[in-house]
């Protein structure tokens, strides 16, 4: 058949090869499905370690993808819609381990439940492929999609216990608002696209560094007030994701109503995603943005939104009795430290931002796995006083806890204080005074934050015990947390291996940067 | 005034007053209609702006297959009409008039002043166009789709389905 | 020709009306409907840019973006039935398990 034009050449065997890890992962959803209905009744939770093994395959193949391709990173593919860097591949990692992480804690919160089914692990799967999309993403459209696909799949998982009420709220609430931030960004997104003229990051960089070096376009309109309504719109719909106040209202709502194992996904793999778009748009898209004259850049609003969000969400923490409650609240104020790696503008920033996600996703994922083992039949298992005289109980388990709660606090030896070191540090080095204000103000936050950490430490060590019932911890639940903890405490001492890690996605970034800001200095 | 300058008043008048009426009734199967009537608009607008199989497509897909859904889900929940169009006891209603007057001036400040540079090109929305480019450079989000369609499948189908107690 | 500001007022004017609506609403029904039309006022923008620019990615964005509405609607519909099992009512006033 003769077209009315020449056809662009097809993504070739090279392109596929580049997106190997999402294609398994995909894969491996679809027959998690499959396996799902072969399997007879008593026996779904079989399903979560045939995921478990396809999380094992798609982390070998980013391995692969990795020593493959390491010397030519960046790689581009599908017309630019995809980017293999550091970045991607460290975040991948990150998205896995928070996936696998959080089926090894489902499977007997779902027993306990009595909502053992293969779709809850399928589901966890398509999210993770989502944010894979997210990770290698450098198009508005592809990042769009994976977006759309990790946030629809997280409402679900949110109301996953359908006959739970509570369950049924939280998604409700966390669907709104949502699908409203996600209208929002989209809206956003065809701004920019009206200025620039292009739906690549990289392309909209260069037309944003040609207007602002310029001053100004053809014409009398100044392009920048539209960027900058693009830029505040976009923004409003990727740090509603990250949970970013005041975009936080959604988190603790969602947090208590939803099946505790999906808040621990929820907690880390998501909100990792919501970084790592947060990074890509605007280090690699908006990255001319950063400081405007006469007209406020990104840095300084990010700075005003990070240091609200460690305040509310360490301010809000101190108040609560429910236990998932508070860790969203600290969740929250976890991601205000993290948001500062990425104005810091610095590679340690950028370090910082890649370290702490990681640690913060074993030390969360540790902490609600001990949160489940409390749950029983009929007993929910969330209020702070269920943690009384754990000590007595079940000591290992307690001492565990006091590790996660210890990191989640930033005290030195513990990974988290490494971390923040790099996330506060990276901010004085920068040496702009208000950075040093805000590294300030985030140290005081962490001040506050011992007061609720202490909490815990006290109720489990001090209280005395009230509930004989032995917890539900399976075996593998408990190597995944000794695993954690162990790690965290490794980490604390010996960061080098992590940093090492970090690096290799902060470069990636620096680098870019290094030439998109070259550009837009004015 | 040109002939495509009143077609345009027409047709944003059909979708601005069917999105009030969205707004203004009380019972959600009258908003679900009225949105119709701003889809159909909408898709008239989309032809005007040589988007041609966009315009199918909204009637199609949005107007028929979603608005369908919405249509099927209110009558089979059988939901009751509301006792006003919006909740005068909301303090959200005093907050949100104004905060939306805000989000419009600034929207049409910033909007109306555009001045942006000069078309590059001359491509019309055909079907050959869509197509070719969707399954060579968009193929990587086109596939996404596919499996984001797939989970909404699973994930609705384990909402929505009734349990065998 | 209607200038290409014409076009972005309208989708202004939706994206409002849609906004507010979803916060003015009290049916849960009603406010996916508002939160459609906020879609809907991005995609005109899309295809106004699209077609100012005689480029075809912006309709391509636009095309896909419908399909994630799709998905979207079937979702928050399922969600809105399992709501409505549970409590026979969608007044989202009544929903007050969770409290601040």
């Amino acid at each position: 058949m003769n077209l009315l034009f020449e056809l662009p050449p097809l993504p070739t065997l090279r392109d596929t090869m580049l997106i190997v890890p999402e294609l398994m992962l995909t894969l491996f959803a679809c027959a998690a499905l499959v396996v799902d209905i072969a399997l007879p009744r008593g026996k779904k939770s079989l399903t979560a370690w045939f995921c478990l093994v396809g999380i094992g395959f798609v982390a070998l193949a980013l391995v692969q993808q990795y020593t493959l391709n390491a010397d030519k990173l960046p790689v581009d593919a599908f017309y630019q819609m995809a980017r293999i860097d550091g970045l991607s591949l460290v975040f991948r990692g990150i998205f896995l381990l928070a996936a696998a992480l959080s089926i090894v804690l489902s499977v007997k919160y779902l027993d306990v439940e009595n909502e053992q089914r293969g779709e809850y692990y399928a589901l966890i799967l398509f999210a993770t492929t989502g944010m894979m999309f997210m990770a290698i993403g450098s198009d508005l459209i592809s990042i769009y999609i994976g977006l759309e696909l990790m946030a629809l799949t997280v409402y679900v998982l949110v109301g996953y216990l359908k006959r739970n009420e509570r369950s049924n709220e939280a998604a409700m609430k966390y669907f709104f608002m949502g699908i409203f931030s996600s209208a929002v960004l989209l809206y956003g997104m065809s701004i920019l696209y009206g200025v620039t003229g292009r739906t690549n990051l990289g392309q909209i960089s260069e037309a944003i560094a040609g207007y602002t070096q310029n001053g100004q376009l053809q014409g009398e309109g100044d392009p920048r007030m539209m960027l900058i309504l693009a830029l505040v719109l976009i923004g409003a719909g990727l740090l509603f994701k990250i949970a970013a106040v005041p975009f936080h209202m959604w988190a603790p709502d969602a947090y208590e109503g939803a099946p505790t194992s999906v808040t621990a996904f929820m907690s880390v793999g998501p909100k990792a995603a919501a970084y790592v778009l947060l990074a890509r748009v605007l280090l690699f898209g908006l990255g001319p943005l950063r400081d405007m004259e006469g007209l406020p850049g990104w840095s300084i609003m990010l700075g005003v939104v990070a240091a609200l969000t460690m305040t509310v969400g360490n301010i809000g923490a101190v108040t609560q009795e429910n236990i998932k409650r508070m860790l969203a609240y600290s969740s929250i104020a976890q991601a205000g430290y993290i948001m500062l790696g990425v104005l810091a503008g610095t590679q340690m920033g950028y370090r910082g931002v890649v370290f702490h996600l990681v640690i913060y996703t074993l030390m969360n994922t540790g902490a609600f796995t001990v949160i489940i083992s409390l749950h029983r039949k009929g007993i929910i298992g969330e209020k702070v006083d269920d943690l009384n005289g754990l000590f007595a109980k079940a000591p290992g388990v307690a001492v565990m806890m006091l590790v996660f709660m210890l990191s989640l606090a930033g005290i030195p030896t513990t990974a988290g204080f490494i971390g923040k070191y790099f996330l506060f540090g990276s901010l004085i080095q920068s040496g702009k005074p208000w950075m040093v204000y805000l590294a300030v103000i985030a140290v005081v936050n962490t001040a506050i934050s011992f007061y609720y950490y202490a909490r815990f430490i006290r109720a489990m060590f001090l209280n005395p015990l009230k509930e004989e019932a032995p917890l539900t911890l399976s075996q593998p639940m408990r190597v995944t947390m000794a695993v954690s903890a162990v790690l965290v405490m490794l980490f604390g001492i010996y960061p080098q291996p992590l940093i090492k890690v970090a690096d290799l996605a902060a470069k990636s970034i620096s680098t870019v940067y290094a030439q998109a800001s070259g550009i837009a200095s004015n | 005034m040109t002939f495509e300058q009143i077609l345009f008043i027409l047709f944003a008048g059909i979708v601005v007053g069917g999105a009030a009426s969205v707004l203004l009734q009380r019972n959600p199967l009258y908003s679900a209609f009225s949105l119709i009537t701003t889809f159909v608009g909408l898709a008239c607008l989309y032809v005007t702006l040589k988007a041609q199989f966009l315009g199918v497509v909204q009637i199609v897909v949005y107007a028929g297959a979603i608005m369908m859904l919405f249509v099927f889900v209110i009558m089979l929940l059988n939901i009751r009409d509301e006792d006003t169009a919006v909740d005068p006891n909301r303090f959200l209603v005093y907050l949100t008039i104004p905060l939306g007057a805000i989000l419009l001036g600034a929207l049409l400040y910033v909007v109306t002043k555009v001045n942006l540079a000069q078309p590059t090109g001359d491509e019309g929305g055909t079907v050959e166009r869509i197509g070719t480019n969707l399954l060579t450079k968009y193929l990587l989000p086109f596939e996404a789709t596919s499996v984001l369609i797939l989970m909404a499948v699973v994930g609705a189908l384990h909402l929505a389905k009734r349990e065998k107690e | 020709m209607v200038p290409l500001s014409w076009y972005l007022a309208l989708s202004a004017v939706l994206f409002t009306l849609g906004a507010v609506g979803v916060f003015l609403k009290r049916n849960i029904i009603s406010m996916l409907l508002c939160l459609e039309l906020m879609l809907n006022a991005a995609n005109l923008a899309f295809i106004a840019f699209s077609s100012f620019f005689g480029q075809v990615e912006g309709q391509l964005f636009v095309f896909l973006v419908m399909t994630v509405a799709a998905a979207e609607a079937g979702v928050g519909l399922a969600i809105v039935i399992a709501v409505f099992r549970n409590r026979e009512t969608l007044d989202v006033d009544e929903s007050n398990l969770l409290k601040l």
